[in-house]
């Protein structure tokens, strides 16, 4: 069957996806909670102030989550899932729980989506913790790309939490990620 | 200097000569916003792990019944033609893709957005928000009931109008199947001058965008009806049992 193409979210998707609580996967007064943040920019290093990136992550003890509530928040139940628009400045940022190994011997890390007006189809990445270095030096993906790129899939650490900035373009450009299935629906 | 819809015309000819493929092409000038805005590199094909074999959940939790109906969001009834737009949404290999959460969001009956970058001198309606969010049935259908929207214009280039579209927000079984698309309604004159719709060079790639009317929906004295099937790309995990609603036929 014939996916169906995507379209750009356009301007105005504040209306449609923005609400309340949405970056906000634990509350931000949480014990464990991390700050998730970063910049979106685009080819000339100018901050893209209407972007969307979403996030889906294990809880810290690896385990995927499988419970509906990111929605409509109670402010108890860990969905994995939250959504941030950058603002004027291309800000965007969560508040979460850093992530666990799904599987031993790998780095965790949380998988990003990203739209954005002007982007005519959403772009998938990684985003590594960048504390396992061990982990880190013999990862699949990490290995596979151009070492001069690869910092743009790995996370910084700071004092609240953790730093993700996000390259459309031009120098410093994230690696996006493409998968068998896609490829083959559109090859 | 401005570009003019010649000019566009001219491009958007000349980018469908090169084959583009069924996506929409990123790298596409004729979209004037895309320009800095689209990775130069090619994207590095990985094989879903952890996570990216998973979507995330969404529930009854999450979205209430009424807001499949973005007639009924205000006080009074909103000014244009009341439509109702259903389908079902389906992974690449025809499975339902049932209990998942679909976000609609558009233009009014007079194409103007509840949003406060726009600025087109079209009047705003105080009984139409233009949002709506419901889940899918165990067969993947969804269906709202809304307000045909009408067609807007934009800056791209001097005497830009996107043709009448609703934004549609769909997740499947897993992470790699994430969609972000527009859906159009049949017969607009202004597919072949909007760059946007133009980006998809393969034309019956274009066409799976555009909803049918059928008859079938619309209902006496009441509401047209419109069907608008999604199909996902393919899962790369096998569905489990509870993945799968039983299929009666
Ligand atoms: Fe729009």
């Amino acid at each position: 069957m014939s996916a169906v193409p995507g379209q750009t979210v356009g301007p105005f998707f504040h209306l449609g996806l923005a609400y309340d609580g949405m970056n906000e996967l634990v509350p931000p007064g949480h014990p464990k909670a991390i700050r998730l943040h970063g910049h979106v920019y685009d080819g000339s290093g100018a901050p893209v102030p209407d972007a969307v990136l979403e996030i889906w992550q294990a809880d810290p003890q690896g385990h995927i989550p499988r419970r509906p509530g990111s929605l409509r928040r109670d402010g108890w139940t860990f969905t994995g899932w939250g959504r941030a628009a950058t603002g004027p400045d291309g800000h965007y940022q969560f508040a979460t729980l850093e992530p666990g190994a799904t599987d031993t011997g790998r780095p965790p890390f949380f998988a990003v989506t990203v739209f954005a007006r002007g982007l005519l189809d959403r772009l998938f990445t990684r985003a590594y913790l960048p504390d396992d270095e061990a982990a880190l030096a013999t990862e699949p993906l990490l290995t596979a790309v151009d070492p001069a790129r690869r910092p743009t899939l790995i996370t910084t650490r700071e004092p609240d939490g953790l730093i993700f900035d996000v390259h459309l373009q031009g120098p410093g450009e994230t690696v996006f990620l493409t998968y068998p299935r896609l490829r083959d629906a559109w090859s | 200097m401005e570009s003019s819809q010649a000019d566009i015309n001219r491009e958007i000819a000349a980018a469908a000569q090169q084959p583009g493929g069924p996506q929409p092409k990123i790298d596409y000038p004729p979209y004037r916003s895309s320009l800095l805005r689209h990775p130069k590199q090619p994207a590095h094909l990985v094989d879903p792990e952890s996570v990216e074999l998973w979507a995330p959940v969404f529930g009854h939790r999450d979205v209430a019944d009424d807001e499949a109906d973005l007639t009924i969001q205000h006080a009074g009834t909103p000014l244009g033609e009341r439509i109702v737009v259903t389908g079902r949404v389906l992974d690449g290999d025809g499975r339902p893709v049932a209990d998942q959460l679909v976000e609609v969001w558009q233009a009014n009956a007079a194409g103007r957005y509840r949003h406060q970058r726009d600025q087109h001198p079209a009047p705003h309606d105080p009984n139409f928000t233009g949002v709506g969010r419901m889940l899918t049935g165990p067969d993947g259908t969804y269906r709202f009931q809304t307000i045909k929207p009408g067609p807007y214009p934009w800056r791209n280039h001097v005497n830009a109008w996107r043709p009448a579209h609703i934004h549609f927000s769909i997740f499947g079984t897993d992470f790699t199947q994430r969609l972000v698309t527009q859906m159009y309604f049949p017969g607009d004159p202004l597919f072949p001058l909007d760059p946007i719709y133009q980006s998809i060079t393969d034309p019956k790639a274009r066409d799976l965008l555009i909803a049918q009317y059928d008859h079938d929906v619309t209902t006496p004295e009441w509401s047209t009806g419109y069907r608008w099937d999604i199909v996902l790309t393919g899962t790369h995990r096998t569905p489990l049992e509870s993945d799968i609603e039983e299929d009666n036929a």
